[in-house]
């Protein structure tokens, strides 16, 4: 047996992916040169995590592999460096906060405490009825924008609370 | 004088439309040099003179930088531009995207054709979906108007731009980690030299910059080098966006002429806010060394003031704390961040910004001992300078800067297990 085929996924398990995200996905593959498919790696995963109600099964990862013709340890090792690729379940809405330094000085405590009470979640967890996650992420550079209520997976930056102006952090 | 270059169309309802920005002479600049006016090399010489330096971070002279590039080796060239905009504090560049998105893509097209670039690639971070969207729209405007793609302004120049999104990593705004992001792996910096623009993107010649530098191009060239230059002070060179945040009444980004001093920004976003006092000031986003209030309250903000009080100008970002700031409380959630966004490559950075952390975490918690703080020095100092990239330096400079300025607050802490701020 080659190493190739002990280290390359079966062509086969491109096939998990709906023809919709293999077309969104084939938007970003013609951005690059045809030698660099796996430059749409990352935005591959991003489409396959919304696809799958916001995270990644191992599956879709050998999914994406398989689709950019890249071995499977490679999309593992992308899909966990990121942050905001998500290898467990969450919930249908993904509350990010961040507690980076403007944040801090402007009371950001204070908005997680008030967002665990409201939700009765600590961070890193998802509410019982599966709707919220609660994240803390690091500076969104958001630091002058008014909370948004609409969180979204896709965009945490318009979740991205800044303290200073909420309710309940008011000084 | 504010608001003359990125922000220049700010008084617009809806700047961000190609509309807007060709009733300010959008696009002339283009027209300026493709028009046959203007040799690659006469471009490269005029961003020269503005005295343009890189406002991702670093400040080195742009055109200095494009004049890196061989042009007539064989084969493709890059231009990047660098959006991650990651540095804690930094908001400026996802304005730029929000409401000038044409100065980018002007700059871009401009930068791509003194360089010899047969693409762009605009690294948005994964974050910024509205940003994204804006960007993705003027392109879209661009492409249609004949000023992006095939034969532009039918000057028989090709050039595109792609938005390559991240997906929530700091340190894919180090250049190289940027590279090997938009390679589609993890986003680990690499050894330089060889630098990027003898082995950049795909291995091939690349320019990158940042978004506010390239945004600055299309004003420098169709109002000239010198009028750039003569709006900043020696050294400094032009306007520069600064992300004013932390204590003040009105936070937000202004772009101001480099040299204005402290003082009258910090008067623009209100001033302290509730007439606190001003205890100290991070005048270039989390990595630059901080600056005690009362020194600060008598600089300038350009290069050569800041990096003569000790600091550094960086990003722009103006984090501003009054007397009811702990320092230990403040340090303990800095360390944490570049801990956490180690990319765990290189030792001294990997376990340093560990040890740093743990240290000063156990200060703020009342576990501190007496000889912390020396310790804190020392392995601050270790990891300064023997890293692969600069984010071990980033993580080195605040730990170092807050206990020397501020070593009387972490004695306290450590002798008293309490906090001096608020008893
Ligand atoms: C850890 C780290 C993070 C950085 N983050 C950014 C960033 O978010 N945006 C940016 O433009 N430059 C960032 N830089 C600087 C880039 O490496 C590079 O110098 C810059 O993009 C060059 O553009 P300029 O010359 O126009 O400033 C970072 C550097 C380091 C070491
Ligand atoms: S410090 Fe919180 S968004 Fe920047």
């Amino acid at each position: 047996m080659s190493s190739n085929e002990v280290t390359m996924p079966r062509p086969d398990a491109a096939a998990l992916l709906s023809a919709g995200v293999r077309a969104e996905i084939d938007t970003w593959v013609a951005k690059y040169p045809p030698e660099w498919k796996r430059s749409a790696c990352m935005a591959a995963l991003r489409i396959a995590q919304e696809g799958n109600g916001g995270w990644l099964t191992t599956e879709l990862m050998d999914a994406v592999a398989a689709y950019l013709e890249m071995p499977p340890m490679d999309v593992y090792e992308v899909a966990s460096f990121y942050s905001m690729y998500e290898l467990k379940p969450v919930g249908r809405h993904k509350i990010c906060v961040c507690t980076n330094i403007s944040c801090l000085i402007n009371g950001s405590e204070r908005v997680v405490e008030h967002l665990e009470k409201r939700l009765g979640v600590g961070l890193g967890e998802t509410t019982a009825d599966g709707r919220y996650t609660l994240k803390e992420v690091e500076c969104l550079g958001a630091v002058l924008r008014e909370p948004d209520p609409r969180a979204d997976r896709r965009d945490p930056g318009r979740a991205g609370v800044a303290p200073w102006r909420t309710k309940s952090a008011s000084a | 004088m504010a608001n003359e270059v990125c922000f220049r169309l700010m008084h617009l309802p809806e700047p961000w439309r190609l509309a807007a920005y060709q009733s300010e002479g959008g696009y002339e600049a283009l027209r300026k040099v493709l028009g046959g006016g203007m040799p690659q090399d006469q471009v490269i010489e005029e961003v020269k003179k503005s005295g343009l330096r890189g406002r991702g971070g670093a400040g080195f002279p742009t055109g200095v930088k494009w004049g890196f590039i061989n042009r007539t080796a064989p084969g493709p060239r890059y231009l990047v531009c660098n959006s991650d905009e990651g540095e804690p504090g930094t908001c400026k560049d996802r304005d730029i995207l929000r409401f000038n998105p044409h100065a980018l893509i002007e700059g871009m097209v401009i930068a791509g054709y003194a360089i010899g670039a047969v693409a762009g690639y605009n690294y948005i971070r994964g974050e910024f979906w509205e940003p994204y969207e804006r960007f993705e729209a003027a392109l879209a405007e661009a492409r249609e108007a004949g000023f992006l793609g095939k034969d532009i302004l039918g000057s028989g120049l090709d050039f595109d731009i792609h938005t390559h999104l991240g997906a929530g990593a700091y340190i894919c705004g180090e250049e190289t980690a940027l590279l090997n992001s938009i390679e589609g792996r993890k986003g680990q910096p690499r050894y330089k030299p060889p630098f990027p623009a003898q082995f950049g993107l795909y291995g091939r010649p690349t320019i990158i910059n940042n978004t506010e530098s390239l945004a600055s191009v299309p004003e420098i060239i169709r109002r000239g080098g010198d009028w750039f230059r003569e709006i900043g002070v020696a050294n400094s060179g032009g306007p520069k966006l600064f992300s004013v945040s932390g204590n003040v009444a009105r936070p937000g980004n202004y772009e101001v002429p480099l040299g204005t001093p402290f003082a009258t920004l910090l008067e623009m976003a209100g001033g302290v806010r509730g007439g606190r006092k001003l205890k100290a000031v991070i005048p270039g986003g989390s990595s630059a060394p901080v600056i005690p209030g009362d020194v600060m309250m008598d600089l300038t903000m350009d290069y050569d003031a800041i990096a003569k009080a000790g600091s550094m100008l960086g990003s722009g970002a103006v984090i501003v704390m009054d007397d009811t700031n702990c320092m230990v409380r403040v340090l303990d959630r800095v360390s944490y961040f570049y801990y956490e966004e180690s990319c765990g490559q290189c030792t001294p950075c990997r376990e340093g910004t560990g040890w740093m952390h743990r240290v000063i975490h156990r200060i703020e918690t009342g576990k501190g001992r007496p000889e912390d703080l020396d310790l804190l020095d020392d392995v601050a100092a270790k990891i300064q300078g023997r890293t692969i990239c600069a984010l071990g330096d980033a993580a080195a400079m605040p730990v170092a800067s807050f206990v020397r300025h501020f070593r009387d607050e972490f004695a306290y802490h450590i002798e008293h297990r309490r906090c001096l701020v608020g008893g």
